[in-house]
């Protein structure tokens, strides 16, 4: 295969990947990986440092018009960056104590079992009940989105395990190289509950701050290939204003069903590259 | 803070994403022309894990790659943009929840950045 070869279909993939990360704010390593290790024979760590650069263009890409538009909690996610940013960097210590083999497959088991849940749920946003949360309340997490008809109002609850589950998505992802916006996105939809395109929106806005601190080490270690990267950057950039378009129109019943498709594939990949030592 | 405030912060926000990405792309469009230009027909090595030369994996390498107009150098300079994007969203947020006499959010974005630049320069 020539080199323009291999661009083509890499930038192929890498669009389809940015659409799908950006609407279910996963951020497109799930598509990234499996097409650069399985279908190319590229080494894992190449493959690993091009999806955490596809993860960061489609936070970036998406998030200009989700925050712009209002969909994306930008102070939630300010806030709960703080619990992944720490929980990154206590990844590596973290490793000393479990093997990241056995994390993967953990956490492999763990996405299967969410997207089973998720699809079980899948239905619009139910109605919000309950009082305000006082920890939400004074942080002023509560916010709106924009529906089908006007501004839909949301309150935030359990902010303490919502930030507890945010600080484990930051360890796996400092662990394992990847931008966890699955569990972001579960721990915003089902511990926090927020509404789901508000979940997605967030998580996408806070994915590239976290995949930013693990792309610049794996630069460093020689993990980002240019000729990798760019077609998968231009790609999923591509793919993620797509997204970011069509989001509005979108119901959150589809998003939903596609999320937890994306995290059932991405649930037997960790599984697999567990198993076959490949973390 | 208003809601028109609380908005403005947002389309600021929207603004730096958008600018960063876009001439991250630009960069990395711009290298890769030049890439394939002079490499489109060699074959591709990617199965085997070599690492990059020092030029691509350190600041001055990639700059002084860059400058030099090689395809690989302005790709890569493209990439460090892009990952410089997040890390100047937190900090912009920080300066501008200061703007908003909002104390709680400048410290939460502070230590948000902290952490980020730790992690980038701080444990290697």
């Amino acid at each position: 295969m020539t080199v323009t070869e291999f661009t083509a279909i890499v930038g192929g993939g890498a669009l389809l990947a940015g659409f799908l990360g950006s609407l279910t704010g996963l951020g497109g390593g799930v598509v990234i990986v499996p097409l650069l290790t399985i279908g190319l024979g590229v080494d894992i760590r190449y493959a690993i440092g091009a999806s955490l650069v596809s993860v960061i263009a489609t936070s970036s890409g998406a998030a200009a018009a989700y925050v712009r538009e209002g969909y994306s909690n930008i102070r939630a996610g300010m806030f709960l960056e703080v619990a992944t940013s720490a929980g990154a960097l206590s990844g590596a210590f973290v490793a000393t104590l479990l093997a990241p083999k056995v994390i993967a497959v953990i956490f492999g088991g763990v996405l299967v079992y969410s997207a089973y849940l998720s699809f079980k749920k899948a239905g619009e946003d139910p109605a919000d009940t309950g009082p305000p949360d006082r920890i939400a309340a004074w942080l002023g997490l509560d916010g709106s989105y924009p529906g089908r008809s006007g501004l839909i109002s949301y309150r935030v609850h359990n902010v303490p395990g919502g930030f507890l589950l945010m600080g484990v998505a930051g360890v796996l992802s400092g662990l394992l190289g990847i931008g966890s916006g699955a569990l972001k996105v579960i721990a915003m939809d089902r511990f926090m509950r927020l509404p789901f395109k508000v979940s997605t929106t967030t998580s996408n806005f806070m994915i590239g701050v976290t995949a930013a601190a693990s792309a610049g080490v794996y630069l460093g270690r020689g993990y980002v290939d240019p000729g990798i990267a760019m077609p998968v950057m231009l790609g999923v950039l591509a793919g993620a204003f797509l997204g970011a378009h069509i989001l509005a129109a979108a119901r959150s019943h589809w998003l939903r069903l596609a999320f937890s498709l994306v995290i059932f594939a991405l649930g037997i990949q960790m599984i697999y590259n567990g198993l076959t030592g490949r973390i | 803070m208003t809601p028109s405030e609380e908005h403005r912060l947002e389309v600021m926000v929207a603004n730096l994403l958008r600018v960063g990405v876009v001439l991250a792309a630009a960069l990395v469009g711009f290298g890769g022309v030049l890439y394939l230009a002079r490499h489109g027909h060699d074959a591709g090595a990617y199965r085997t894990f070599r690492g990059e030369p020092a030029a691509l994996r350190t600041l001055s390498g990639v700059f002084r790659d860059a400058v030099a107009l090689r395809g690989r150098g302005v790709i890569q300079l493209g990439l460090l943009l892009l990952i410089a994007t997040p890390v100047a969203r937190v900090a912009f947020s920080a300066y501008a929840f200061t703007h908003l006499r909002d104390a709680k959010y400048v410290v939460i974005t502070l230590i948000v950045l902290g952490l980020l630049l730790f992690s980038l320069f701080g444990t290697h």
